[in-house]
């Protein structure tokens, strides 16, 4: 049921690719035969219920968690047990998290300029310069001097959002932005995600918000069980599911 | 039809539960038990705290260079001020304290700085007290060149030691400790985690004094003939390697604190292991642990009394030599008094220096 290869994935742009992707925790089996490919300029949403590998799955692509067979090839280097490539591909891949999971005791303009200065040599000036440049691209310039704990969830978000594009990635994973914030603050993190892809980000994001995906995503992806169910663009994948799994998850969240 | 939502003004709490009336009612007479346990207290105060006080300082002499000056009946702190000296010097030649008070005073001069928040080069001032200073201390302490005369490790002692020791466990103990620390946690370097275990667990299974003991008698034995190396650096040696298992376990405890998250986010960012560690774990893990941290070193202060058993005598030694004297049996309460209140003194600053370095370092974040 898995959608046939669109062409553009298949050309030189392919920014991501996993090729029969296996991973067990012990001897759960939590990814099973993967098989992916993202285009430059795609935007990928990835959807499942909870303990469907989704999330794994993302986190392999920058190799917070190894898989065991296949291969993750990203912007044209195999993710290996070599650490050079590792930190190589973290650096062209940026990833926001559910918990946003800023430093605590560094201010946000410090949060900000942290990797550019010390992975990318950036001298500080130039570092912080770049920190306030897309602080009000998320639009909180305003709180640059403030330490995380003092921001709301929201603005935590964003400010994640923007110590990840500090680093001028080639790439953007989302892992469920908005699981943890009140309703209130969803609205403003999904405006920086959806500003972000109409600049033509390459995107893989892990959510549950399907306004999200039938506005910006050009791929919505289905798993289940550890395996990619269906993968379809949102018009397809909303008015039309093929498969009967996910026809049940989609009544089970778009009804209640 | 809209409204428009007025919060209510604030107003001033209820009058019985403020001010030093409230306070008393809270604190000391809440409940009928609590005001027995109150009493009982005041009535434990009125009878033990006027002997002792009457002791040290009403029934007590001050002044005078013997015994015979102690005729009131309490506390003789002539014996202490006879022999102050001895007590911060240890058997330093008289002519050549100038040293060590030098010592004192440019190590205060280097640290002041330190506790202002605006001066600028702290890290590079830092730096210097830790690297370069020790060197300074040591040409002084130790004399030979310059033109300043020898004095052996063996003249060493009183406060001075008692500094020296604690002041070089704790400086060389806590980058140990730390870095022990990282290794037991390092699961994807099995040899070097096994080595980390095996360290901390054989120091922190021995008792000091033990430790001591054996570098002062069991290893000249394993020594080939003609090499020896200096009591005082074994001792040192010891007790750098003894605290920094303890330290290890401390900073393990802040390290397990920090949740994966941080970690996660550091990887994310491409930041290599002992730059996501230096940045931003150990800044957050060691600030919990300053509490652990402080705790050890104020154990360490007081441990230096050990190194009597090899010989050396730190101040408690020197009390204890002085009372040996003929000339000032019988002040082993003022002896013991004293060495006690300069514990103290050292003990609490460490204390309340933590508390605002913690008041200090907090950002206004919880988990």
């Amino acid at each position: 049921m898995t959608a046939a290869v669109p062409n553009a994935a298949a050309s030189s742009d392919v920014m991501i690719e996993l090729r029969g992707v296996n991973k067990w925790y012990d001897k759960f089996h939590v990814l099973k035969d993967i098989n992916l490919q993202v285009a430059k300029g795609e935007r990928i949403v990835v959807c499942g219920p909870s303990g469907s590998g989704k999330s794994t799955m993302i986190r392999c692509i920058n190799r917070l968690e190894e898989h065991q067979k296949g291969q993750i090839i990203v912007d044209g280097t195999e993710l290996t047990s070599d650490l050079r490539q590792v930190e190589t591909i973290r650096k062209e891949v940026g990833m926001v998290f559910q918990h946003f999971n800023l430093f605590p005791h560094l201010t946000v303009l410090e949060n900000l300029a942290l990797a550019p200065m010390w992975v990318r040599k950036t001298p500080r000036k130039e570092a912080e310069a770049l920190g306030m440049q897309y602080l009000e691209r998320v639009k909180i310039p305003d709180q640059a001097k403030k330490y995380p704990g003092q921001l709301s969830g929201g603005q935590q978000q964003r400010v994640a959002i923007a110590r990840s594009l500090c680093m001028n990635p080639r790439i953007m994973l989302f892992d469920e932005p908005t699981s943890a914030l009140d309703p209130e603050m969803i609205k403003e993190v999904l405006d920086v995600m959806i500003e972000l892809a109409e600049s033509g980000m390459t995107m893989m994001c892990v959510t549950h918000e399907m306004g999200f995906a039938k506005t910006v995503a050009d791929k919505v992806i289905f798993m289940d069980r550890g395996q990619i169910v269906e993968s379809n663009p949102p018009e397809e994948f909303f008015t039309n599911p093929q498969n009967e799994r996910t026809k049940l998850f989609l009544s089970q969240i778009l009804n209640h | 039809m809209s409204h428009n939502f007025v919060p209510l003004p604030d107003q001033p709490p209820p009058t019985a539960s403020v001010g030093a009336i409230g306070w008393l009612r809270r604190n000391l007479f809440s409940s009928i038990g609590n005001t027995l346990l109150t009493l009982l207290s005041i009535y434990v105060l009125a009878v033990s705290l006027p002997p002792v006080i009457n002791w040290a300082f009403i029934d007590a002499d001050w002044v005078g260079v013997s015994r015979d000056a102690c005729t009131s009946g309490g506390a003789c702190w002539v014996f202490v001020s006879a022999r102050f000296e001895t007590f911060m010097y240890g058997f330093f030649p008289a002519e050549e304290t100038w040293r060590i008070n030098l010592i004192y005073g440019s190590l205060f001069l280097c640290m002041a700085p330190l506790f202002f928040d605006k001066f600028p080069y702290k890290v590079q001032l830092g730096a210097f007290v830790i690297f370069v200073f020790p060197i300074f201390g040591f040409i002084l302490m130790f004399g030979g060149v310059f033109g300043l005369t020898p004095v052996e490790t063996s003249q060493w002692g009183g406060m001075t030691l008692t500094l020296l020791l604690a002041s070089v466990g704790c400086v060389a103990a806590l980058p140990l400790g730390i870095l022990l620390a990282l290794g037991r946690q390092a699961t994807n370097m099995p040899a070097v985690k096994s080595m980390c275990v095996l360290f901390i667990e054989f120091w922190r299974g021995v008792p000091l004094i033990t430790v001591l003991f054996m570098s002062s008698v069991m290893l000249p034995l394993f020594l080939p003939e003609g090499v020896s190396f200096d009591k005082l650096l074994r001792a040192l040696i010891g007790i750098t390697l003894f605290q920094s298992a303890y330290m290890a376990e401390v900073v393990r405890g802040g390290l397990q604190a920090i949740p994966k998250g941080q970690y996660e986010a550091a990887d994310a960012l491409g930041l290599s292991y002992w730059k996501k560690m230096g940045l931003i774990v150990l800044p957050q893990a060691m600030k919990i642990v300053i509490p652990g941290i402080v705790n050890t070193f104020i154990a360490l202060f007081k441990d230096t009394t050990l190194v009597i058993i090899v010989g050396l005598l730190e101040i408690l030694g020197m009390v204890q030599n002085a009372l040996n004297d003929p000339n000032w049996l019988g002040y082993s309460t003022e002896g013991y008094v004293f060495t006690a209140f300069m514990f103290w003194i050292f003990c609490f600053s460490m204390s309340r220096y933590s508390q605002a370095l913690e008041r200090k370092l907090h950002t206004g974040h919880k988990r």
